[in-house]
């Protein structure tokens, strides 16, 4: 555990990639494997279950000091973590506290004596943390207070992090396989290729992910390929090379996949790396019908048989996270897998290939899949680019189609893993945009905390004929655009102009404008303004315009209009 | 009438036709300390105290009139009785008595009660009503004393002679603390200091503040090596043209907002060291109740916290200082 935490001390204390990935490989390459696979598990930020809420180690703590509700909760909201807020009121509880209380139990107290020994992480994580979590309520008072006292203070932010879960520390999931690769001299996509089931916090599964390459695997069973990602269009350079190399098609709004057919069944991955069969079990059944050993790469996406635009991306998302989906939602929100490429084919891997050798096999199986499900699976249209100047009209006829923009592939480039430049680009359509009026702020965590970063921007709703009567709207938040001296610059002015304090929300003078860039709007029941957007963020200060003189609702439905045409 | 009021000018003792750390030139302002935010050019008298004189002059011109009291040296001054006592901040700090008719109201300006070996230490003195600072007014903020500080940094420094240790930190008081709390614990390295510190720094030596030998950083040869050396300098450096001259510094800051994980990170800073010359929670509450204070007013930072806080769980009749009219 002290190495561990060492680590996370080094980790924490340095700025530069290149020196976390070399504390990474120095730590991996040593630490035994019962406890690398732990300290992967966390580094990963792998979704653990909670052991102890953050709420329950304040109850602990709050039980035997003075600390009124209210004083607790300013803390929190000037740290912004509830497990460092515990770790840094731990002094004001054994203030008031003669000793560390003595524990009579037969299965905590033995654990507890152990402490002082520093026992490795893998003790922790599976002895003492979870026996922990488990004590009833009495108890696990007292054999918290305990532990803290046996731990020393620079220690309780760790320890309160791996019983509170969510342990992020700012090392990016790159660098951990950056990491690993160098601790195990192995290449980065096969460690991508090895983290993408799921971490078990296992010695036989860290000997498995450090292990020497082997040669020549055919059937991966249920492992998912790592992705290939896209980035941005950047045009400058692009628009020099012969448009004829270049294969366009739509880019879709819903959720990518990949589907694999083996004998032993069918694996849909999200490229969260998470097995979603159970939300969409008709594409399930649909790839029950292809060849076993092929693997497809594309867009799970709400659309209705025999229609030519997909369904909102509302609509997913009612699918999204489901275990069981009733009859009913699979009427509403139907779905189809628009497949855009074909990584292995009856047992070969094609991912060297160039893409119009695998767009070519691909097309084989839309034609012989069969059975009534079989209308799921959907072409991904495509053509050759003719030449620069259509790229836009492209776009827009794209947009008009329903999706958020076009895909650039160039026609010979093989199928890499993750986000490499230069072979496959995005190029979404212009975002739309509304000037809206700040209206709500609250401070955010982490590195923003006690900063205030999380915005609240509001439209006018002019409805009334009288104008006295008009109101501004909750409508969106966002939480990024701004560079760090305007969000200093917005701080200290949040700090001057707050009305009213709603918990750790400060309600501002109605002043300031911000242009909101969002990709998509639609309707919705659950906001205040009837309407919902994606991904919502600043593109601008506004600080030549009024409040007075920002958008209305009205604006917005328009956009709606633009957009939707069968909304209204 | 109350025997402060707040104006817009600053508080003003109207028995001693006096402001305490005006914002704006007055005829008469009462100093409780040096810091920028609190001694303000342009006043026609300046009273403060003799170990603060030197700095003082320094940053407001040589050519002010100023008046200097020892501490605890009794002045009448129109109606009220003013005396400076020591505050435990910087070299020079006071808090100020003011007695108006057997009333004593005493402001604290910035104050610490942890030792400082660069500075007189806090001194309690019992009042009527207290206008106390709140920086650090929460509980997550609480001090370890100097030499575990002094000892960390050590650590840092020494632990890592490969490359020049940067430590940002005020260029007044928390500089020559950093080197008196070293000094402390037996270090006699030579430090480093940024020009802003070194100006700061001659005062201390002036009165004889025991700390570790220093240099400027410009008198040393440009090519001369730096790794592993020490070197001080104020917060506005970190990351200007100023930190060329150190090839791959590790970098630190010492400062009391180094408690949190988030504003050390946010600031970019590799390390933190939790250091302040402000009082703690545990350090403000002390100081409210050893007062014996009837009624206080609190400032800066958490005052709504600290106000709060006193009133319903210490049950002492407390107030933003906004509410003294």
């Amino acid at each position: 555990m002290e190495r561990f935490a060492q680590l996370i001390d080094a980790l924490d204390g340095c700025n530069g990639s290149k020196r976390k990935v070399e504390l990474l490989s120095t730590y991996l390459a040593e630490v035994p494997a019962n406890d690398g696979c732990w300290a992967l598990n966390l580094l990963l930020g792998e979704r653990r279950k909670r052991l102890i809420t953050g709420r329950r180690l304040r109850e602990i703590l709050q039980q035997s000091t003075s600390l009124p509700d209210w004083l607790f909760e300013d803390c929190h909201s000037h740290v912004g973590d509830s497990a460092e807020t515990v770790a840094l009121l731990w002094p004001q509880l054994r203030d008031k506290l003669p000793s560390s209380p003595s524990i009579q139990d037969s299965g905590i107290s033995p654990l507890l004596a152990r402490v002082p020994e520093s026992p490795p992480l893998h003790w922790w994580m599976e002895s003492l943390l979870p026996s922990l979590a488990h004590c009833d309520s009495e108890l696990q008072t007292q054999a918290m207070t305990a532990l803290w006292w046996a731990v020393p203070e620079e220690r309780h932010f760790l320890l309160n992090k791996l019983l509170t879960g969510g342990f992020r520390i700012g090392v990016a999931r790159g660098l951990v396989v950056k990491g690993v690769a160098a601790a195990f001299a192995l290449e980065e996509t096969t460690v991508l290729e090895r983290l993408m089931g799921d971490i078990e916090p296992t010695a036989s599964w860290f000997e498995q992910l450090s292990a020497p390459l082997d040669q020549k695997r055919t059937n991966r069973g249920a492992v998912p390929y790592p992705f290939f990602l896209a980035s941005p269009l950047q045009p400058d350079g692009l628009c020099d090379t012969d448009p004829h190399t270049w294969w366009i098609e739509s880019k879709w709004d819903g959720i990518r996949g990949q589907l694999i057919r083996r004998e032993e069944g069918v694996f849909l991955w999200s490229r969260g790396e998470e097995l979603i069969n159970t939300s969409f079990p008709e594409l399930v059944a649909m790839a029950e019908r292809l060849p076993a050993n092929t693997v497809l790469d594309g867009e799970v996406i709400c659309w209705q048989k025999e229609q030519s635009r997909p369904l909102p991306f509302a609509n997913l998302q009612r699918r999204l996270g489901r275990k069981r989906v009733s009859l009913k939602l699979k009427e509403e929100c139907p779905v189809q897998f628009v497949a855009y490429d074909l990584l292995e084919d009856g047992g070969t891997d094609l991912r060297d290939q160039p893409l119009t050798i695998r767009l070519n096999k691909l097309s084989e199986y839309y034609r012989s899949i069969d059975g009534p499900e079989a209308w799921r699976l959907r072409r991904s249209e495509g053509e050759v680019l003719k030449n620069w100047e259509v790229l836009d009209e492209l776009r827009l006829k794209a947009g008009n189609g329903g999706a958020e923009g076009l895909m650039l592939k160039e026609l010979q480039s093989p199928y890499l893993a993750g986000r490499k430049r230069g072979f496959w680009w995005k190029h979404k359509l212009e975002p739309m945009t509304l000037d809206g009026v700040l209206i709500y702020a609250q401070a955010g965590s982490g590195r923003r905390a006690n900063l205030f970063t999380d915005y609240t921007f509001a439209l006018w709703d002019r409805r009334s004929d009288d104008p006295a009567d008009h109101q501004l709207v909750t409508f969106a938040k966002a939480y990024s655009g701004l560079n760090d001296e305007e969000i200093l610059t917005l701080d200290r002015w949040i700090r001057r102009h707050t009305r009213e304090r709603f918990g750790p929300t400060r309600v501002v003078d109605p002043e300031l404008v911000f242009e909101i860039g969002f990709e998509g709007i639609q309707q919705s029941k659950r906001h205040k303004c009837g309407l919902a957007v994606r991904f919502p963020r600043i593109l601008r200060w506004r600080q030549d315009r009024s409040a007075e003189s920002a958008d209305s609702l009205h604006n917005a439905e328009q956009l709606l209009l633009q957009r939707q045409p069968n909304a209204a | 009438m109350s025997l402060l009021i707040n104006t817009a000018e600053g508080l003003y003792c109207p028995a001693a036709q006096a402001w305490i750390d005006p914002h704006r030139p007055v005829t008469r302002a009462l100093i409780t300390h040096a810091h920028a935010d609190h001694a303000k050019p342009g006043c026609d008298e300046y009273w403060a105290t003799t170990s603060s004189a030197g700095i003082l002059r320094q940053r407001l011109g040589q050519s002010i009139n100023l008046r200097t009291l020892n501490y605890k040296q009794q002045q009448q001054i129109g109606n009220a009785v003013v005396s400076f006592h020591s505050a435990g901040h910087v070299l020079g700090s006071a808090q100020i008595r003011l007695e108006v008719n057997g009333e004593v109201w005493v402001v604290t300006g910035d104050y610490k009660r942890c030792p400082d070996p660069s500075c007189e230490p806090f001194d309690p003195v019992p009042c009527d009503v207290l206008i106390t600072e709140a920086t650090f007014a929460l509980p997550i903020y609480r001090w370890s004393d100097g030499a575990t500080l002094a000892h960390s940094i050590k650590e840092w420094w020494q632990g890592d002679r490969s490359r020049p240790s940067l430590l940002f930190c005020y260029a007044f008081g928390k500089a020559q603390r950093v080197m008196a709390e070293l000094a402390a614990i037996g270090v006699d390295d030579e430090v480093l200091l940024h020009g802003a510190v070194e100006t700061v720094t001659r005062h201390y030596r002036d009165l004889s503040v025991p700390m570790v030998p220093s240099r400027p950083v410009s008198e040393l040869p440009r090519k001369e090596s730096l790794a592993g050396r020490l070197v001080l300098a104020p917060p506005s450096a970190h990351r200007s043209s100023w930190m060329r001259r150190f090839p791959a510094p590790q970098t630190a800051f010492a400062s009391g907002w180094m408690a949190v994980r988030g504003a050390r990170r946010r600031k970019g800073y590799e390390r933190g060291f939790v250091l302040s010359d402000h009082a703690d929670w545990q350090g403000l509450i002390r100081t409210v109740k050893e007062s014996g204070a009837q009624r206080v007013y609190v400032t800066h930072g958490q005052n709504d916290v600290l106000a709060r806080y006193l009133n319903e769980v210490e049950g002492i009749q407390a107030a933003p200082l906004a509410a003294l009219g």
